[in-house]
């Protein structure tokens, strides 16, 4: 699963029953004629801004750390990926 | 003086400014009135402390002659700010102990205006909900109920603690957030003022994000000119948040005065949808008479796609939601429930961490962006919003200004919706069309439904007029009267 969200076997039939009826609905948007429309990408009328190509923030690693569950000598912990 | 918490921004600035009362009177005041509110459970965390220490440096600075434009305003945040050194949890459990080391943009630039932090309020799971019931930290209650019955209501949502602390006087005025209707909806629910600006005039940064192409700060207030004073200081250019707008912030409170004599106002037909309760189109059409007594001219004006808004809406904010809320990953903040590897880690600690309304929506936000699916959901979707916009943009070539009902219905009970998520998504049908839009709106208490609840009216202006809104919304609120406050119930 992408979402990387463990279901339960028994949470399973209502949310299917739920995000169904959700996805019904929404199909609707089917009937709306949208050749040669542009999808939005931006909702106001700006072009991105390009800042200076320098180092203007960093070092910060005790407090990018400190929210962590297990943070251990300056490095975020995970379950072990490598056998 | 008496009870100091019946003071608005305007009216408390005066009598800070006249020397009637000190900051820390005031704070006092409002801590007192939060303490006597548990039943409402509009705040998560409340800090008297700091709020105290805040109100003195407040009364040291006026003291010096360095009063700011909201020097020693008591404020509620919704605790989807973060604040530094001070737990921010959006609401849900998966941000379990997170302590933010930076404060956001807005709250920095409240506290630099001279506000003081009372607490943090209660809200909608990552602001996901309509009635603040999705929350980690248990539902909040609307101050107002129905006459002669005990049964809570909820206060909307997702900013719901926001709108009850402002409703119940917790507060001299709240932030608040609006994605689809966050802050306008429960503003109407609960008798007082919502504003969500045009998107990119408050910066993002520090703001925890829902779906960042929608998601706007705003002030709920009790009165129109409070909002114009909450967001002259909230609003602002910020380098740290790219799609911030650097436009000069205008000065809104001087914009309320000016009427709406010669301005003309939109009524959208396609607003007047099925089944629409007589009473909220009895409000609509009393919001109109009093705009043309007033002086405006009215015109009804076509926005062809609006039905579509509600269910474009439902696959670009989840799909933006699903891609933000990905980093809640059991690693980086608050929650990690173990696992037998690190695939099983992420997928309990999610499991667990986040409430049925935020899975709905990683899932469905997972799926309309998924490969096979993506040009039929999402690309459709932003391809109406485009259509959206543009039905906006025509309209906006004959009107100043659109009204609106706000929500389709009064406050409804606790637990009325929960088992239906469509019926709960249906009470932003009115809101949701500006926020695909990107344009500002703001939320009036306009008058009562049959059984004395409150009922708000909306007007959406074009893009970077808030000035014109507001001064709509001034004429508007000074027309309608609405004075409404409810029995402070939870006192007893």
């Amino acid at each position: 699963m992408l979402a990387r969200i463990a279901i339960k076997d028994d949470e399973v039939p209502p949310l299917v029953g739920e995000l169904n009826q959700i996805l019904d609905w929404v199909a609707q948007l089917e009937e709306v004629d949208t050749d040669g429309v542009m999808p939005m990408t931006s909702v106001v009328d700006a072009s991105a801004p390009l800042r200076a190509d320098d180092v203007s923030d960093g070092g910060k690693r005790d407090d990018v750390l400190r929210n962590a569950p297990d943070a251990r000598e300056g490095h975020f912990t995970v379950p072990k990926v490598v056998e | 003086m008496s009870d100091l918490t019946q003071l608005d921004i305007a009216g408390a600035r005066d009598a800070l400014g006249k020397g009637d009362c000190s900051a820390e009177e005031l704070t006092n005041a409002y801590l007192d009135a939060i303490h006597e509110a548990d039943p409402l459970n509009a705040f998560i965390t409340v800090l008297p402390g700091k709020a105290v220490e805040m109100a003195k440096e407040s009364d040291a600075r006026r003291k010096n002659g360095e009063a700011g434009p909201l020097e020693g305003m008591p404020l509620g945040i919704k605790d989807l700010f973060c604040t530094e050194g001070v737990k921010t949890t959006a609401a849900s459990h998966i941000l379990d102990g997170f302590t933010p080391a930076y404060e956001s943009t807005v709250t920095r630039n409240l506290w630099d205006a001279g506000a003081v932090l009372l607490g943090k309020t209660n809200m909608d799971e990552f602001a996901m909900g309509s009635s603040n019931e999705t929350s980690y930290y248990g539902p909040v209650r609307n101050p107002w109920r129905l006459e002669g019955d005990d049964n809570a209501l909820v206060p909307g949502g997702s900013s719901g603690g926001s709108a009850a602390a402002v409703a119940a006087n917790l507060c001299a005025g709240a932030t608040g957030t609006d994605t689809g209707g966050s802050i306008r909806q429960p503003a109407a629910l609960t008798g007082i003022v919502g504003m969500k600006p045009t998107y990119g005039r408050c910066s993002r940064w520090g703001t925890i994000a829902f779906a960042s192409s929608l998601d706007q700060a705003g002030p709920m207030t009790r009165t129109v000119r409070d909002a114009a004073i909450m967001l002259g200081a909230m609003a602002g250019h910020d380098a740290k948040d790219s799609t911030s707008i650097n436009t000069p912030v205008p000065d809104y409170e001087a914009a309320l005065e000016g009427g709406v004599k010669g301005l003309t106002i939109g009524v959208p037909e396609e607003y007047r949808v099925d089944g629409m309760p007589k009473e909220i189109e009895d409000l609509w059409q009393r919001g109109v008479d009093l705009l043309v007594e007033q002086g405006a001219k009215v015109k009804t004006v076509s926005l062809k796609r609006t039905k579509y808004a509600l269910p474009t809406y439902y696959i670009v904010a989840p799909a933006e939601a699903s891609s933000n809320l990905a980093r809640y990953d059991g690693v980086r903040y608050g929650l990690r429930v173990p696992g037998d590897d690190i695939t099983s880690m992420y997928e309990n600690t999610r499991a667990a961490g986040f409430g049925a309304e935020v899975k709905r929506r990683i899932l469905i936000g997972t799926y309309v962006l998924s490969a096979g699916y993506y040009d039929a959901y999402y690309l459709k979707a932003q391809k109406i919003r485009t259509l959206i916009a543009q039905d906006f943009k025509d309209a906006f070539e004959d009107v100043d200004l659109i009204l609106t009902p706000t929500a389709p219905e009064p406050a409804f009970g606790i637990g009325a919706k929960t088992d239906d998520p469509l019926s709960m998504y249906l009470n932003d049908v009115f809101t949701v069309p500006a926020s695909l839009a990107g344009l500002p709106g703001i939320s009036v208490p306009a008058g009562v439904s049959d059984k004395g609840l409150p009922l708000g009216l909306q007007l959406i202006g074009r893009a970077f007029d808030e000035e014109t809104v507001l001064r709509g919304a001034y004429a508007l609120e000074r027309a309608a009267g609405f004075t409404g406050k409810p029995d402070a119930w939870w006192r007893s």
